[in-house]
């Protein structure tokens, strides 16, 4: 017996040292093979393989080495790190169920995320970050086997009047935004308690009242482009089909005078004394006219 | 838009060679029973969106998740062949486009299966906003959309690309309502609120032919078909 042990524990060691060895092997080649992803940005081209330092110091400590968002910091964090395995993405230009363009995903690393705790990458370089988005797509094989979806076209921004933040205001209700934002976009629609994420964890609704910025973006084009392709892997939904380009401008003028700051539509929603829509008044009406109060 | 557009007709392209050849093979007949006491569905308090809870005040609704008849037939069982499918068997899509309603805030059916690439339609018969949000598993080959559907609004035409048993369909603004696709290769059947279910146009073969329920799992048996003649498969589920 004696003599035996040592050598089964050589054998076991033995196979051990193989299996490690050809598992490493494996990843290795996958990885080389997913490594030479590009992101094409303007006329920059990224190149995952260059991004491979900057991605060890400056995100494996949240989105983790293996991009599943499962950094040493993930268990502190709330909302959660992104998990770029998964290949779902809020903030995008395309319609929902598609994967975003390269652009999208660079405003994101550029922008970072607002309420949660992804910082603005801008003090890298614009190629360094143009690397990073070709790293971050090289952790799904969606890439290579789907295009990413085609933007929604924006057009210019109308000037903003009276008539049309009462039509986005119509809209407001008629889209029932206010089931989770609620009717003053306070966050505390019927709805609103309810909500979960893609990974069945709570989260909350878009306060228009105490926020300026959104997640992906503080400007009139992201709010617009916000609600008309949706955010993925979130409960907010794409309203595109159902909302007409000219229309969506409308809504935007609406929001903004539900929020904080000063702004073109707010001081026009003053003058006009708009009051946010009771949902519980009979029958909508097909014209937008302020029925009575909403605590 | 225009990839969307290109994509679909590509399918119906598909779809009409595949209707070319004639529907041939026998079917498979059965029926899904229940053993035990049915689990106990909860009653659905739908006060928040009172325009749906107008339309259920007379007959309250309960959750979905084991529907039993009296005599233990299981309803929304999807019956399907899982192994020994070959050639166009495995790669016809069926040439219907079914209908997934949102009434009185629920999915009807609550369980609808498919084959890969076969449209379907999402409908609002309410007076309220949906969001219709099927969540495939994550990472997977099918992917996660969440379009929202007020009233009146046009019917949402989609379909999924892979096989996938079984995507959850919910709605966020209603989170009681639950339904679920089932994505096969091959003829398929629903059970109905007997337990009855049948498969048409299986071509004769051995096969392993699995039913699956959304909360009791999958069962599977094997079976062989002859042709031109009818075959029977039960299955039973035993309550948990």
């Amino acid at each position: 017996m004696r003599t035996q042990e040592p050598k089964l524990i050589a054998c076991a060691v033995a196979v051990l040292a193989f299996c490690s060895i050809s598992s490493a092997q494996v990843t290795k080649y996958q990885e080389d093979a997913n490594l030479g992803i590009e992101a094409h940005v303007g006329k920059l081209t990224g190149h995952a393989r260059d991004a491979a330092l900057n991605y060890r110091r400056y995100c494996t400590g949240c989105h983790g080495d293996l991009g599943d968002g499962e950094g040493e910091n993930a268990m502190w964090l709330d909302p959660k790190p992104r998990n770029f395995t998964l290949a779902t993405f809020r903030c995008r230009s395309t319609a929902t169920g598609t994967l975003p363009t390269d652009e999208d995903l660079y405003e994101t690393v550029g922008r970072g995320l607002e309420t949660s705790n992804m910082p603005s990458w801008n003090p890298l370089s614009d190629q360094a970050r143009v690397d990073l988005v070709a790293y971050v797509k090289h952790f799904s094989d969606r890439w290579k086997t789907e295009k990413s979806g085609t933007p929604i076209e924006i057009p210019a921004e109308p000037a903003v009047t009276a008539q049309r933040i009462k039509a986005g205001q119509a809209l407001f209700q008629r889209l029932e935004c206010w089931k989770c934002h609620g009717v003053e976009g306070r966050a505390n629609g019927p709805s609103a308690d309810t909500l979960t994420d893609d990974q069945n964890r709570p989260i909350k609704p878009f306060n228009f009242h105490d926020q300026t910025r959104f997640k992906c973006g503080e400007t009139n084009r992201d709010l617009y482009r916000i609600f008309m392709t949706g955010l993925d892997g979130t409960p907010m939904p794409s309203f595109m089909d159902n909302v007409k380009p000219d229309e969506a401008w409308d809504l935007v003028f609406y929001l903004r005078t539900l929020q904080p700051m000063q702004t073109p539509a707010k001081e026009i929603a003053k003058q006009l004394g708009l009051r946010p829509i009771n949902p519980n008044a009979p029958a909508p009406t097909s014209e937008s006219k302020p029925e009575g109060e909403n605590k | 838009m225009i990839p969307a557009t290109l994509l679909s007709l590509g399918i119906f392209a598909v779809k009409y060679s595949v209707h070319a050849a004639p529907p041939s093979g026998s079917s498979i007949t059965g029926t899904i029973k229940l053993e035990g006491t049915p689990p106990h569905q909860r009653p659905i308090d739908m006060s928040k969106e009172p325009a749906c809870a107008a339309v259920h005040k007379a007959s309250p609704v309960t959750t979905e998740t084991v529907v039993a008849g009296a005599d233990g037939g299981l309803k929304n069982v999807v019956v399907y062949i899982s192994e020994g499918l070959s050639g166009s068997a495995a790669t016809e899509v069926a040439p219907e486009t079914p209908s997934w309603d949102q009434k009185g805030c629920q999915y009807i059916p609550h369980v609808m299966a498919l084959n890969p690439n076969q449209h379907f339609k999402v409908t609002n018969s309410d007076p309220t906003s949906h969001n219709i949000h099927p969540m495939p598993q994550p990472g997977g080959p099918n992917h996660e959309w969440n379009k929202s559907q007020p009233s009146g609004a046009q019917p949402i035409d989609a379909a999924w690309q892979s096989p996938e048993v079984a995507i959850h369909v919910k709605c966020n603004i209603h989170p009681w309502m639950s339904g679920y696709m089932v994505v096969v290769k091959g003829p398929y059947g629903v059970s109905d609120e007997k337990g009855s279910f049948k498969i048409d146009n299986v071509p004769p073969g051995s096969y392993t032919l699995t039913a699956w329920q959304e909360s009791l799992g999958t069962q599977t048996q094997k079976i062989t078909v002859a042709a031109g003649k009818p075959t029977a498969a039960n299955f039973t589920f035993k309550a948990k």
